[in-house]
């Protein structure tokens, strides 16, 4: 296997930039770790010991935006980026539009983010949720996305295959969803449209970031990476095109069931829980399918750690889900809105499952893009337990906390006994950060080591991987 | 060929199509149920200075006097203005909603139930509704607590509230002019405090409080905090 994998790392007959994709995961690893330290931080604020006091560039709500944006656009944004350039050229047989502006985008993008975080911590934030990208950065992105668009559909246009596969059908709707989206998200509420109506605005956004932008280009790239690591095909096409259209149809539809029992009119309440009760139905078809998929060698679990990842986070991906079409309902929204719960929620789909897909991506082409064996999969198995523990405990730790803290609330407790019952959850949510930031501590150095220390096959010289 | 696996048909219909679609449904029509609200510009809104502002000049009169002159309609909206940049700035939104929801027992907790005509005003472009409570909600925040609360809650929350998680802001006060001085707000800290003062100043305020401020008094004094 290493053998065909260090053969085709030497040619390029696939299209593949490979030291492109080397460096959109570098940068994603950098921002991973850069997100993991400000949450971890940002933890620390809720057990009354922050790091940094009195700092004000470093202030605990300048760090939370860094966190959150750091991750989806940083680490999330840029290890898929890596993981397109790989993919695409592979499923059409065709190059990006132009290798120039391959680069372009990836110096423009870690540009973008280095002027995000200084915005940020500058105090220059936006006031949108998943947007806190300063407003005049906002442009620039968008030059950003209508290139990437550009430079992905033309390969996906050339290629000239009528039927596409399962995997282009999801990577063509995200790149025309996520500019609309953020021009929306990001101008609208900002200028035309205030109170209610932009909040109705700003819950597409939220919610269209991580359906139309996160998940559709998260299941293209496991539609490309289990079939390929399982040599055998997607169990079942008809399910995957009910998945897919689907997705399309409801997820688009949820955005206002991020702001349910607000002044926003309740129809386009009803609407949103109704259409987030319909993903759930979706969501499932696309479980099932990939679930098929493993009929018969599950096993591959056990000596996989790439396809471990990639089940590790469609596990949690359907435990989202359906704790999604739970939680949206108006009857439950009533305790665990604006408590913790929600937070668990969203570490669970950010991290546990497209962290954990991107994990896997990166798991099984860093090798080949070094052009080096492992140097140890023991680590790599550490990793894994590492971050799974700690993101499972993490995610059960805040559900919990969410619970205790909405019914004090509705309970009309004092403030305060919500903020001494939660201490002890909180502290064990820092804990668990702390899992999981050395779980990736141990990925970085396996991830280094393997670049400088494996036996390089003599198939393939350093050199040329690096060229 | 099955046409829904066509790349003009999901560009159009998938990508276009649908997106444009839900946008319709969840974003456009209710604003067509909104839209005929009235919009409420700054200088509206600022028209009457409330007696939290006039108190602000009286408290700190030097640090006032210096960043906004006189308790004017001017001089309020430009603390109204600076007070909402900040709470922006330092995401006090992220730990602090701005609606008051008809469940949950929250009007018996923080006031009237919020209503959208509220909102329709320049400092909610962006809105500021927020999705998460680590502190309480705002909105109806006005005259709940005294401004030296506010200012001393600031400095250091946990002076005032011992189980706080707040972050302090020790940038939004000068440094004491002299030995033995205390340190003033600066136009930061006095903006903050009357943004927050205002927030829920046109809603009808419940008589007394609701909820004493679990060890925020020292023993034997009155709970609560409303005027």
């Amino acid at each position: 296997m290493t053998q065909a994998h260090t053969a085709t790392a030497k040619t390029d007959f696939d299209h593949v930039m490979r030291s492109l994709v080397l460096a959109h995961f570098i940068a994603g690893l950098v921002a991973l770790m850069i997100g993991l330290l400000a949450g971890l931080a940002f933890a620390f604020q809720f057990l009354q010991r922050y790091w940094f006091p009195g700092i004000e560039w470093l202030s605990p709500g300048r760090v939370r935006m860094v966190h959150t944006n750091i991750l989806a656009y940083g680490f999330i944004a840029n290890a898929f980026l890596g993981g397109l350039h790989w993919a695409i050229p592979r499923i059409t047989g065709r190059p990006v539009l132009s290798r120039g502006l391959s680069w372009f985008i990836f110096w423009a993008w870690q540009g973008v983010l280095a002027a995000t975080g200084i915005g940020i911590l500058s105090g220059f934030a936006q006031a949108i949720e998943w947007g806190e990208t300063p407003i005049f950065i906002d442009p620039v992105v968008m030059v950003g996305l209508l290139a990437v668009a550009i430079n992905f559909l033309a390969p996906i246009v050339r290629s000239g295959r009528k039927p596409l596969y399962v995997a282009l059908w999801y990577f063509t709707a995200a790149l025309v969803w996520t500019p609309l989206n953020y021009v929306m998200g990001n101008y609208v509420p900002q200028f035309y449209l205030p109170g209610a109506s932009g909040a109705a605005v700003s819950g597409l956004f939220i919610h269209d970031l991580v359906g139309l932008f996160v998940t559709p280009l998260g299941w293209g790239l496991l539609y490309y990476f289990v079939p390929v690591i399982m040599k055998r095909p997607i169990w079942s096409h008809a399910v995957s095109l009910i998945g897919f259209w689907g997705l399309a149809f409801f997820y688009p539809l949820n955005g206002v069931h991020h702001y349910l029992w607000s002044p926003i009119p309740m129809f386009a309440q009803y609407g949103a829980v109704v259409a987030t009760v319909g993903v759930e139905v979706v969501v499932t078809t696309v479980f099932i399918n990939f679930l098929a998929t493993l009929r018969g060698q599950a096993g591959a679990l056990v000596h996989s750690i790439p396809l471990r990842w990639i089940y590790t986070g469609i596990i949690f991906y359907v435990l989202t889900c359906i704790q999604c079409a739970y939680q949206t309902l108006l009857t439950v929204q009533t305790i665990v809105h604006f408590s913790d719960w929600v937070v668990g929620h969203a570490h669970l789909v950010m991290f546990g499952v497209f962290g954990f897909w991107i994990f896997g991506i990166i798991t099984e082409l860093w090798p080949r893009l070094v052009g080096r064996p492992w140097y140890s999969v023991r680590l790599n198995r550490w990793h894994y337990w590492l971050t799974t523990a700690g993101t499972a405990f993490m995610v059960i730790d805040l559900v919990a906390a969410g619970l205790v803290q909405g019914y004090l609330w509705r309970d009309l407790a004092p403030w305060e006994a919500s903020l001494r019952a939660s201490a002890p959850f909180w502290t064990a949510r820092a804990l668990s950060g702390f899992v999981i930031l050395l779980g990736q501590v141990l990925f970085f150095v396996n991830l280094w080591l393997t670049a400088r220390r494996s036996p390089a096959p003599e198939v393939v010289s350093a050199a040329a991987v690096a060229a | 060929m099955n046409p829904l696996e066509r790349f003009a048909t999901i560009l159009l219909v998938a990508g276009l199509g649908f997106f444009v679609a839900a946008v319709a449904v969840e974003a456009w029509l209710p604003y067509q149920v909104l839209r005929g609200l009235p919009m409420q510009h700054l200088e509206e809104i600022a028209r009457d200075v409330p007696p939290e502002f006039d108190d602000l000049a009286a408290r700190y009169p030097e640090s006032f006097k210096k960043h906004f002159g006189s308790p004017t309609p001017e001089a309020y909206a430009r603390a109204l203005r600076l007070g909402v940049e900040t709470y922006r700035a330092e995401a006090c939104w992220h730990c602090h909603s701005q609606f008051v929801r008809p469940v949950s027992n929250e009007d018996r907790r923080f006031g009237a139930v919020s209503y959208a005509g509220e909102y329709q005003n320049e400092l909610q472009l962006p809105q500021l509704f927020g999705t998460r409570r680590v502190g309480p909600d705002l909105i109806r925040s006005a005259g709940k607590h005294s401004n030296d609360w506010h200012v001393a809650h600031l400095f250091e929350p946990r002076d005032v509230v011992p189980s706080s998680v707040m972050p302090s802001f020790p940038w939004f006060f000068d440094p004491p002019a002299g030995p033995g001085g205390v340190p003033q707000p600066n136009a930061r800290g006095l903006a903050i405090v009357a943004y927050v003062q205002w927030l829920g100043s046109w809603a009808e305020q419940p008589d007394a409080p609701l909820l004493p401020d679990l060890g925020a008094a020292p023993a034997g004094a009155a709970p609560g905090g409303a005027p």
